[in-house]
């Protein structure tokens, strides 16, 4: 197909495809926030006294916000995408409703808040430990002190309370100006400020996801070699040095807006290039060193953990590639963007969370008393070897100048959406034996409890 | 073009990452005194570390060297100028034909929402972009060095007929426009 014969399409069926890419785009991005602010949290509790109200509200406050979200897009019509980038919501061109608008962003902000009491709650559980986000963050140690320092767990929650509070702010503010704007078109919003606003919370809410996911490794491959994951200094160099960075890099998603100060696109990517650093040299080669000669029993848990190292290690590869200003003139926006997220978020955080998983179903114990059989090695290596095509079509579309969030491709580019397709089917097979295997566990564990 | 470069980079430093993950992997069974491993990993982690800065900091500085945002100010006086501005979901241009081998300024903008104008040549091969944003001008300079026609495609997502917003750009032969 043709981009002129694209002209005949008609707009209700490009409208179906964007709305399931914004709620594809929100819900996943939620539901892994979900999910490993659940593992931070898990383990946090083992260090912390953290409240189970707390919790529980948050989930409440995130069904509330999905509900809204889901309202909005399949009853509303809403496929202004995830980023509502300003000033799209109130622009639909007839397609979806002010209410629509509202209520999406109304949704978000529910599950924003949810998070952010959360964090509040670990925040002031960290200051009653510790007495300072400072300590809690093992500087004093960073700088010589010889006390012994926070567990690595404590040290990564410290980093996402910091970032993923600022992250969250920007985007409720956002969030609320977008929303005076629907109801009142003259509050106008300079739309650079409110991309950088946007970007700046998507970027610390999605990287926040991976920090507090990584925590299952740093708990769990312990458990399976036997072996401490001690917080060194290079280790907490490693996540002081992330704070940072994390809150400074997000210009990369700016770098084609040539109307921002050229020392932030400079600094997008200098700090990208910078923020490889603790991934290759202090978390992923630390889950190499920890697991090599170990004698390790590889069952579902530990083989994802290690596989989500990998896949966060390999992934931030094509990202550093992107945020090379030059290239990303050449890369913005085609597929070779999600190629390099989905390679962190599914290789990475999906493993780290599914490894979890498959961890807590089994009460916590490993290495598992039995091996998992044929039935999980199959389910792994599909996972790995979907997951690789998957995103590896995403990549070599994105080199091939594919654009992203397209309904329709032309003809060149389809056989490449149909080879990957193939490649998220074994992906979405692997992954119902995951969760066959979980509530199977979790069933067994259950009965065995009582 | 970047494109093929980075694909070959990738696929590069992805497989060394696999191998040593697939080392280790395969390792892994026979157990060692931790304090031995520690110590030669952390010997190693040493080197890969200044490996990487080595490594990444002339590249990072060498590709710095050419930033495309001013680019647009100097080439001014000779270029060819097109205003161009997105809206929803069609391009306005001031003029749809350049000449090739001489700078071409687009002055980008939007009516309504953010667009992204991306420039594809007549192989489908994205070779420049920026963002068009209302309220601002963003300035690309780009010199088209092949004739032909040249497509002009959304790069930012602003609606549901986002896809269908193409418009086409004839690039004449140096001297013929």
């Amino acid at each position: 197909m043709t981009q002129d014969e694209n002209a005949v399409i008609e707009v209700p069926a490009a409208a179906n495809f964007y709305q399931i890419l914004t709620i594809h785009g929100a819900g996943m991005v939620g539901a892994i926030a979900l999910a490993s602010v659940a593992v931070q949290w898990f383990f946090l509790n083992k260090y912390l006294d953290l409240s189970a109200r707390v919790f529980v509200a948050n989930l409440g406050l995130f069904l509330i916000g999905v509900v809204a979200i889901l309202a909005s897009v399949f009853l509303g019509g809403f496929a202004g995408g995830w980023t509502f980038l300003y000033p799209l919501p109130a622009h639909s061109m007839g397609i979806w409703g002010r209410g629509a608008a509202a209520l999406f962003m109304g949704g978000l902000l529910v599950i924003g808040t949810g998070f952010l009491l959360l964090y509040l709650d670990i925040g002031r559980a960290l200051l009653a430990r510790y007495g300072s986000l400072w300590r809690s963050l093992g500087v004093p140690q960073l700088l010589g002190s010889t006390q012994s320092a926070p567990p690595a767990a404590v040290i990564a929650g410290t980093m996402v309370l910091i970032v993923n509070t600022l992250g969250i702010v920007a985007g409720a503010a956002i969030l609320v100006m977008s929303l005076v704007n629907l109801y009142d078109p003259a509050f106008r919003i300079d739309p650079l400020l409110a991309k950088n606003m946007i970007y700046f919370f998507g970027h610390v809410f999605i990287n926040a996801t991976i920090y507090m996911a990584i925590t299952a490794v740093y708990e769990i491959l312990p458990v399976y070699t036997g072996r401490p994951w001690k917080s060194s200094r290079v280790f907490i160099a490693g996540w002081v040095a992330s704070t940072v960075m994390v809150i400074i890099v997000y210009p990369h998603h700016l770098l084609m807006d040539f109307a921002m100060p050229e020392w932030a696109e400079v600094v997008g990517q200098v700090i990208s290039y910078t923020s490889g650093l603790p991934v290759l040299v202090v978390t992923s080669y630390g889950a190499l060193t920890i697991v090599h000669r170990s004698g390790i029993r590889w069952d579902l848990a530990s083989g994802l953990l290690f596989l989500s190292a990998f896949g966060w290690a390999a992934g931030v590869i094509p990202a550093i590639i992107d945020a090379t200003i030059v290239v990303n003139q050449q890369m913005h926006n085609t597929l070779w963007v999600p190629g390099h997220f989905h390679f962190y978020l599914l290789i990475g955080v999906v493993s780290m969370v599914f490894g979890f998983m498959s961890y807590l179903a089994r009460g916590g114990r490993a290495p598992a008393p039995t091996r998992g059989g044929m039935l999980d090695g199959v389910a792994f290596w599909g996972f790995v070897l979907g997951s690789l095509g998957f995103v590896a079509m995403f990549l070599y579309s994105g080199s091939h100048s594919v654009p992203r969030r397209f309904a329709v491709h032309l003809a060149q580019w389809e056989p490449y959406d149909r080879i990957a397709s193939l490649f998220a089917a074994v992906v979405v097979l692997a992954v119902a034996v995951f969760l066959l295997r979980f509530f199977r566990n979790l069933r067994n564990a259950v009965r065995a409890e009582a | 073009m970047y494109q093929a470069l980075a694909l070959k980079l990738t696929i590069v430093f992805v497989g060394l990452v696999m191998a040593a993950f697939i080392y280790v992997a395969a390792r892994a069974g026979r157990r060692r005194e931790y304090a031995e491993v520690q110590s030669r990993a952390y010997r190693i982690r040493g080197y890969w570390f200044w490996l990487l800065v080595l490594l990444g900091t002339p590249v990072m500085l060498y590709t710095m060297t050419s930033l495309p945002y001013s680019s647009a100010a100097q080439q001014a006086g000779q270029a060819q100028t097109v205003r161009v501005t997105g809206h929803q979901w069609y391009w306005s241009l001031s003029q749809d034909s350049v000449a090739a081998g001489r700078p071409v300024v687009f002055e980008v903008t939007s009516a309504d929402v953010n667009h992204g104008m991306g420039i594809y040549d007549e192989n489908m091969r994205l070779v420049a972009q920026t963002q068009a944003m209302p309220d601002y001008i963003n300035r690309l300079a780009y010199t088209f060095k092949q004739p032909g026609d040249y497509r002009l495609l959304c790069l930012e997502y602003c609606g549901v007929a986002h896809h269908n917003m193409s418009a086409v750009l004839h690039v004449t032969a140096a001297g013929v426009h």
